[in-house]
């Protein structure tokens, strides 16, 4: 039975308290009257911006749904103009703590997502060379949960801080709301949530139960069950993976969608997902938990990472080249905004979820060298933190954007829950699922 | 120097040939060449062969995929007779680079997969109406042969053989 160190336990209890002493700072640093917002924008356009703040304006209007109620403004003095931007700004800037929570609370519960879709393949596919990993996939996916309820917690507090169309007074002015509040309203946004996170806990549940029931049975039924129930829950977990997607994270920019999106999140919380099994399944060897791994489990996690950083690159394109080709107003906004205003973010992460990874990876001897897949890892982790940061915040905060203090200690709170719930999950188990029909096959397993 | 007596050992499992590539290679005998009618996972390994370059050689050839297609695409749709399709600008190769995307991966791909293909095939020496070098047609359905180079210890590698669980052991003259 593996013991949650307490030198671990005091770094994840650090990171939580440091986080959560810096979300608390994001918070009250971020109620700006209008008249102080006025001021710094005044400040600003003296500073270096000068005559471009008209072009500003246009931008800001043009490239989200917060000013569907401004139509009118157009038409009146710039003055008016002014002030109206001035709100938007503000509202920017108290929608910016809310945004950085939600999107370190989403990628650290994609991760567990990711990890139980993984799990749930290797079970359905019968994989006879992983289940020496399942002990390590199980404690990821107990977040899945808690990660989960956390997520959706943010989501109905935030409000109209995040999902526009939850604002009324937005809807009444928006027809093309209106036309979608159907599927978009607060109740039915929240109901469906529940479902899915009921479903996903349950095969989690479940599966887990199975599993450590097996260690000490004679006989393979609940192997069966097992994959009886992961065959079900694969197609559960794609269909609400991609309605999970759209309310969660498409929604925040309501005007528009694209068709593959459900799949483009689907490919970020794979790979990472698995680059964290990868991780942890490191952390526990290196420590001499699990000496029953050997340099070929490693290989082939490093292959997956591998394969699926370019199945992600390939879902991105396909997302933006349709678009780009088209040319559709309505559409094209969404890619607009992100080479204006996030190009660093943007483009940057091409370079890492996606060069990095292929340069790194490619060569098959690296991927048996733990710190090399150490690295092509913790750059993975942090190029799909800027995926999401760049589907969440461009409708939330605009060109307001920083990697700052309300985003660091965001994702440092829920990286310490994460360590805390994933370590404390393994030792509730032995760490070699003995019972596994498969472990045989999976202790000798060498390529 | 080529020997010009060899041994043929001949099995019929793959685990015994396994174990028995690695009890001939720690007693210190040259294993020359092993066939078998289908690849036997780490047998190069236990031979001892130098580990494959065909990656490297497969990577450079992808390289090659990709600047043929880029300077292809140039050529034919900034150069020579710029097309405009969809309102995209035609006069610059970088601002239409999406579109040319698909083409570039796909280039990079045939490019990498056909000539590693031919270049294995030349590597192993094989070409169309080629005589086979297999010695024995029986490793091409179920067996498995091993030849070992014979320096005047032909009764020592023979007892060996024979423990380690060859079904036949001959001796072949190669200058015949």
């Amino acid at each position: 039975m593996y013991t949650f160190s307490s030198k671990l336990k005091i770094v994840a209890i650090v990171l939580i308290i440091l986080g959560a002493l810096g979300v608390t700072y994001g918070f009250m640093t971020s109620h700006k009257s209008l008249d102080e917002v006025k001021e710094m924008i005044a400040h600003e356009a003296d500073g270096h911006h000068g005559g471009e703040d008209v072009a500003t304006i246009e931008a800001d209007t043009a490239s989200d749904g917060h000013d569907s109620s401004s139509e009118s403004g157009h038409a009146d003095t710039g003055e008016h103009h002014g002030d109206e931007h001035a709100e938007h700004v503000m509202h920017q800037i108290h929608n910016r703590p809310y945004a950085a929570l939600y999107v370190a609370a989403f990628f650290f519960f994609m991760i567990a997502l990711g990890a139980l879709a993984f799990y749930g393949i290797q079970w359905a596919a019968q994989a006879g060379w992983s289940p020496v990993l399942f002990r390590v996939m199980e404690a990821i996916t107990y977040y899945v949960l808690p990660g989960g309820l956390i997520v959706l917690a943010i989501g109905f507090v935030a409000d109209s801080h995040i999902f526009i169309w939850m604002d009324p007074d937005v809807v009444a002015h928006d027809e093309l709301i209106q036309g979608k509040s159907g599927w978009l309203n607060k109740t039915g946004w929240l109901i469906r949530g529940l479902i899915f996170l009921g479903g996903w806990s349950f095969y989690r549940w479940i599966s887990r139960k199975y599993s450590i029931a097996q260690d000490t049975a004679e006989d393979k039924k609940n192997f069966v069950k097992t994959f009886r129930w992961s065959a079900g829950f694969l197609v559960f977990y794609i269909y609400t993976e991609s309605m999970m997607s759209w309310d969660w994270i498409m929604s925040v920019d309501p005007h528009w969608f694209s068709t593959l999106f459900g799949w483009y999140v689907f490919a970020s919380m794979f790979v990472s997902g698995i680059t964290v099994i990868a991780l942890i399944t490191m952390y526990l060897k290196s420590r001499g938990h699990l000496p029953f791994v050997n340099d070929s489990h490693l290989h082939d996690l490093a292959k997956f990472m591998f394969a699926i950083s370019i199945f992600w690159t390939y879902l991105w394109f396909s997302q933006f080249m349709l678009i780009w080709y088209s040319n559709i107003p309505e559409e094209v906004t969404y890619f607009v905004t992100r080479f204006q205003d996030y190009q660093l973010p943007f483009l940057g992460m091409v370079a890492m979820n996606f060069i990095f990874p292929l340069l790194i990876l490619m060569n098959s001897d690296y991927k048996r060298i733990p710190w090399f897949v150490v690295m092509a890892g913790i750059v993975i982790l942090c190029g799909h933190y800027i995926d999401v940061f760049n589907m969440i915040m461009p409708a939330t905060v605009g060109d307001r954007w920083f990697i700052g203090i309300p985003e660091i200690s965001s994702i440092m709170l829920f990286a310490g829950l994460f360590i805390f719930i994933v370590f404390t999950a393994l030792t509730k188990a032995p760490l070699l699922a003995k019972g596994n029909p498969f472990i045989k096959e999976s202790e000798h397993f060498h390529y | 120097m080529e020997a010009s007596k060899v041994i043929h050992a001949i099995y019929t499992d793959d685990d015994v040939l396994m174990a028995a590539v690695k009890k001939v290679k720690s007693e210190k005998h040259h294993i020359e060449e092993v066939y078998t009618p289908f690849p036997v996972h780490g047998l190069d390994k236990a031979m001892g062969l130098a580990p494959t370059r065909i990656a490297i050689a497969s990577f450079m050839y992808g390289c090659v995929g990709l600047t043929v297609a880029i300077l292809m695409m140039n050529f034919i749709m900034i150069e020579d007779w710029p097309q405009n399709i969809g309102g995209k600008p035609s006069f610059s190769y970088l601002e239409n680079m999406p579109a040319f995307v698909p083409i570039m991966f796909e280039l990079t791909v045939f490019f990498a997969a056909h000539l590693m293909v031919i270049t294995f095939y030349l590597r192993s020496r094989m070409w169309p109406f080629k005589e086979a070098e297999n010695p024995d047609p029986r490793t091409t359905d179920d067996h498995f042969l091993m030849e070992i180079a014979v320096h005047g210890n032909e009764k020592e590698l023979t007892s060996l053989l024979k423990e380690t669980g060859a079904v036949e052991v001959n001796l072949i003259d190669k200058e015949h």
